[in-house]
């Protein structure tokens, strides 16, 4: 006969687990935000008088640059970091439930998370 | 326009649309879209660019507040995940390809539909379901009583609610929204998972799924640095307002209102599509 319920030790660490990435995730909002606004003010004073003029489509795709190479870079670089950093908030996000759920040995949830995360992985880095 | 005046107003404009999403609890992102096409003149594909990274910040910095509270279940997430991040991945490579006129009119909709589903969602009764799959995929759960209990629960119709997560996120990675209501139509109704749960949850997984599709999106040029960022600040600024306001506001009037709004806005959109005027 089956126990219907997880014991008390599992559903424990699934709630720690739940808010340790609580957490993560805000951190990482906290620090993309900050980021993407000292970017943005960079931007404005960068661009201070130009006009802008969203109507027409014209694809930039977006590029990592070295950190070292930021401080000298321009605004648009600072942005493009802090907008990865807060793609990157949620993948880490599952990266850190792959760990948990491995340490708590549950193998399928290990795989199941394992595939989200392949699945963010892939989008990000073959998106072209 | 001048570009300190052009941020200035679109980081008002999303300030208010993170606001109202937040307090309504109708998501900032249907509003956002309609009002950079429409309002600012932005092409389509800039406009879904910037929700898209919005809608991660709002719901990643969301979801930390309901993970405490000890609602939302990180296993059924997980295992859902895995359906909506294929479908955005899916939805954003349909939406590379699709004119913008046709991404216009299907937003459209979605807002009407929207509109429709905010109309009285209160909680049913949790029916006692017996479904085995529950256990073994080790999704049952409990969630705080408000008494200091545990209230107990199973998932129920996992293959169909795996599905509509999949068509949830293909909405995510077409539109460029959180499909946060299709999202917890598919646990609420469909797997009979407890209302709370489904929405806390919900909110944790809004977040990955826009991830997913993000990375297409940047790839393909659709993200525009400088319109994303006072979105995005915008945004970011009027939920967490919102959420701090939602304890004092008069929900069900604003909802109300809310809906009319995106609605009407569903309205504009479809016509405006049909006749190429976004």
């Amino acid at each position: 006969m089956g126990d219907a319920g997880r014991d008390g030790a599992g559903a424990f660490d699934d709630a720690r687990m739940e808010m340790a990435m609580g957490l993560l995730l805000r951190l990482g909002v906290l620090l993309a935000a900050t980021v993407v606004m000292a970017g943005g003010a960079m931007y404005l004073a960068d661009h201070a008088g130009s006009r802008v003029n969203y109507d027409k489509f014209v694809p930039h795709p977006i590029t990592v640059r070295h950190p070292t190479e930021l401080a000298q870079s321009d605004a648009t670089a600072v942005l493009d970091l802090g907008i990865l950093l807060l793609i990157a908030t949620p993948i880490a996000r599952v990266a850190f439930a792959v760990v948990a759920f491995a340490r708590e040995r549950d193998r399928l949830y290990v795989a199941i998370s394992a595939t989200v995360l392949a699945v963010l992985l892939w989008g990000m880095l073959r998106g072209g | 326009m001048p570009l300190l005046t052009f941020a200035s107003l679109v980081f008002a404009g999303s300030f208010l649309a993170g606001l109202l999403g937040a307090m309504t609890g109708l998501g900032g992102g249907v509003v956002l879209i309609p009002l950079l096409t429409l309002g600012f003149h932005v092409d389509m594909r800039y406009a879904i660019g910037a929700s898209l990274i919005s809608v991660i910040a709002t719901s990643s910095g969301a979801a930390a507040a309901y993970v405490r509270e000890g609602y939302s279940n990180v296993r059924i997430g997980m295992f859902l995940e895995v359906a909506t991040t294929f479908g955005a991945v899916l939805g954003a490579f349909l939406a590379t390809r699709a004119p913008t006129r046709a991404l216009a009119v299907i937003f459209g909709v979605v807002l009407l539909y929207s509109a429709w589903l905010s109309r009285s969602q209160h909680e049913h009764a949790t029916e006692r379901v017996a479904n085995p799959w529950s256990d073994r995929l080790r999704m049952s759960g409990e969630y705080p009583d408000g008494h200091g209990g545990q209230i107990a629960y199973k998932v129920d119709r996992i293959r169909a609610g795996f599905a509509t997560m999949f068509g949830a996120g293909v909405l995510s990675g077409l539109l460029g929204i959180g499909s946060g209501a299709v999202k917890v139509l598919a646990m609420d109704k469909v797997m009979r998972i407890p209302f709370k749960v489904s929405t806390t949850t919900s909110n944790f997984m809004i977040g990955v799924t826009a991830a997913a599709s993000a990375g297409i999106y940047l790839a393909r040029g659709y993200v525009d640095v400088g319109l994303a960022f006072p979105v995005l600040l915008g945004v970011l600024a009027g939920s967490l307002l919102g959420a701090k306001a939602l304890a004092r506001a008069r929900v069900p009037l604003l909802r109300t209102i809310f809906a009319v709004v995106i609605a009407a806005l569903g309205v504009e959109m479809i016509v405006n599509g049909w006749l190429g005027r976004v």
